[in-house]
């Protein structure tokens, strides 16, 4: 992506919960969402798709909770940390098993280990809460207790710097040595291991990244609300982050938000207006998405952006995706 | 040229269900001497390659390299001693650019540095370009690999093992796929890298006029075993070679 297209994206981002009215909790939701997105992505580059990450989101969400309740409050950064942290671990302990397995093998594993915590959530009521979950203290920031209205606008562009520097990094990991053998596993892995490299454990790696960056989500996610409940591991939820990785553009990393952007803006606006039918018109979006614009929104951006310089786009779409 | 043996094969079999790819094979790989492996389709050659870089187990037998038995170790270990391929079928990575594709091998090869480094600037990145210009590739550099046509792409795929800094490298049948009139070109810019890398390799060929040219040594498969093996002036000239393996003719 062009920097200047890039900065500009963010400013407008930063200004838009003073010009549209009440959005900004709908913009830290898509922002939060679009963290989690962003490791589903991660794992795209490798081909793999997973069905189950809501579950790295759920345990950070519940490690936040859990910070909150045992320790009176908690801390912004501190239970973001411990969040990611956690998402992190349990990353490396599902990876160690899932890394092993491709496709719809891969997708389906991490679906039901997800389902499996997400069963824990509801049955292990006296610890979660079980389906009614937990309440969310509000925790305070670098030790200043905050009024919701003031811990509001903070959390919003806490949020919005976490996007910012995850895409950066992001885009940083994906380019390196390290990112573009976790790209060759879509390629050719007899070629990988013929480097010597085993694909597995750039997988793995690549699956820690991934599944941090969906507890970073779930953290943020989990104050914002000031609930967690099991459905925050529900397979649906997972369902959405590809859903939404698709309609944004798995091919790079501005694709997460841009597409959680849209995706939170048409579900909140639409079930106003049209109650039931928000569903029908995503999946309509999406439809016109996968059909029009295979690279995602964020490639029909890029792609409207270079036709205002150039006649025609030169570029192929192969050499385009992540060549921001 | 030198009688310092490399790789020694012993008693190597290996059969898929009823067909026996290798019936007990025992052969010693020269440093110094590159060898060419001629044979029918279906003979066995690539299944040899396969088991002398570690990706297949054989059933039986062992494979001594570097004082250790090697045999179905995996392609990643004997990648890091010294051990490197390219393929019948070029095995590239499709989305890439072939200066990428030359710049993972070099990553592989040196380890990962600091982690968000960009892969065109890691350290080794001038080895990349000194690859390519070595092959007359240069050129290419920048077109994706699923571009270019199959001769090119073995050339690439030769230069993505070179730069994993072999010494030994196994080529199978790096000609086949390029137009007849530029085999002796390819071979040459082959042949001289491995002489500039100091490189001992073992080619599987089909054309005669590049066994002869450029093999210090040949040895001739059929069903699984190694029948003949000599200088190519005598081998080539064998009226049981001829027969058996040539169909007849010269
Ligand atoms: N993985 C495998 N599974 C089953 N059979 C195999 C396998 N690999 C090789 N074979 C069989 O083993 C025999 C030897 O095959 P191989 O590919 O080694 O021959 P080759 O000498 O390389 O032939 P070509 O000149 O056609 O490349 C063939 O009959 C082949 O069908
Ligand atoms: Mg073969």
């Amino acid at each position: 992506m062009k920097p200047a297209l890039f900065l500009a994206g963010i400013l407008l981002c930063a200004i838009a919960p003073w010009i549209i009215p009440n959005s900004q909790v709908l913009l830290t939701i898509a922002l939060s969402k679009g963290l989690a997105v962003l490791g589903v992505i991660v794992l795209l580059q490798a081909g793999q798709v997973s069905f189950g990450h809501a579950l790295f989101y759920a345990i950070a969400a519940y490690g936040t909770a859990f910070l909150g309740k045992y320790f009176g409050g908690g801390e912004l950064f501190l239970a973001m940390a411990i969040g990611t942290i956690s998402a992190a671990l349990a990353g490396l302990l599902v990876g160690l098993f899932v890394v092993r397995y491709r496709h719809i093998f891969f997708g389906m594993l991490n679906l039901s280990v997800s389902m499996i915590f997400f069963s824990i959530l509801e049955k292990f009521y006296f610890i979660t809460g079980g389906s009614d979950g937990l309440r969310v203290e509000r925790p305070s920031v670098l030790g200043i207790a905050m009024e919701r209205g003031p811990f509001e606008v903070v959390l919003f562009y806490v949020a919005l710097v976490c996007a910012v520097l995850a895409m950066i990094l992001i885009h940083r990991f994906l380019s390196s040595p390290l990112g573009n053998h976790l790209r060759a596993i879509k390629s050719n892995e007899v070629r990988l291991e013929y480097l010597g490299v085993s694909p597995r454990l750039v997988l793995l790696k690549g699956y820690i990244v991934s599944a941090a960056l969906c507890g970073l989500g779930g953290s943020l996610m989990a104050v914002t609300l000031g609930v967690v409940t099991p459905e925050y591991a529900w397979w649906v939820r997972s369902g959405e982050f590809v859903f939404i990785a698709i309609l944004g553009g798995s091919g790079s990393v501005g694709g997460a938000f841009v597409g959680a952007l849209v995706y939170e803006g048409v579900r909140t606006y639409a079930s106003a207006f049209a109650a039931d039918v928000w569903q029908l018109i995503l999946g309509g979006v999406l439809l016109v998405v996968i059909l029009f614009a295979p690279k995602g929104l964020i490639g029909f951006i890029k792609q409207r952006k270079a036709s205002n310089l150039r006649p025609r786009s030169s570029k192929s779409a192969a050499g385009e995706a992540l060549s921001k | 040229m030198t009688d310092q043996v490399m790789m020694d094969v012993q008693g190597l079999e290996i059969r898929f269900g009823g067909v026996v790819a290798a019936a007990g094979i025992n052969f010693q790989i020269y440093e110094g001497r590159n060898l060419a492996i001629i044979g029918p389709n279906g003979a066995g050659k690539t299944t040899f390659l396969n088991m002398c870089t570690g990706y297949l187990k054989p059933h039986a037998g062992k494979i001594i390299y570097e004082g250790e038995d090697v045999a179905g170790i995996g392609p990643r270990k004997l990648v890091k001693k010294g051990v490197a391929r390219a393929f019948q079928i070029p095995q590239l990575f499709a989305e890439h650019s072939v200066r990428e594709n030359i710049l993972m091998a070099v990553a592989a090869a040196s380890g990962y540095e600091a982690p968000l480094t960009r892969l065109e600037d890691i350290s080794g990145a001038s080895e990349a370009d000194r690859i390519l210009e070595m092959l007359k590739c240069s050129n290419l550099a920048e077109r994706p690999v699923q571009e270019l046509p199959e001769g090119q792409r073995k050339l690439i795929d030769i230069g993505v093992a070179l730069a994993l800094k072999p010494r030994l490298l196994f080529l199978d049948e790096p000609t086949s796929g390029v137009a007849s009139t530029e085999k002796f070109a390819i071979l040459e810019i082959i042949a001289e890298a491995l002489e500039e890398e100091n490189v001992t390799s073992v080619f599987v060929e089909h054309d005669e006029g590049i066994v002869e040219r450029f093999a210090d040594e040949v040895a001739v498969w059929n069903r699984g075993e190694v029948l003949y093996r000599g200088t190519p002036q005598d081998i080539l000239t064998h009226p049981d070679v001829i027969r058996d393996v040539m169909g007849g003719h010269v």
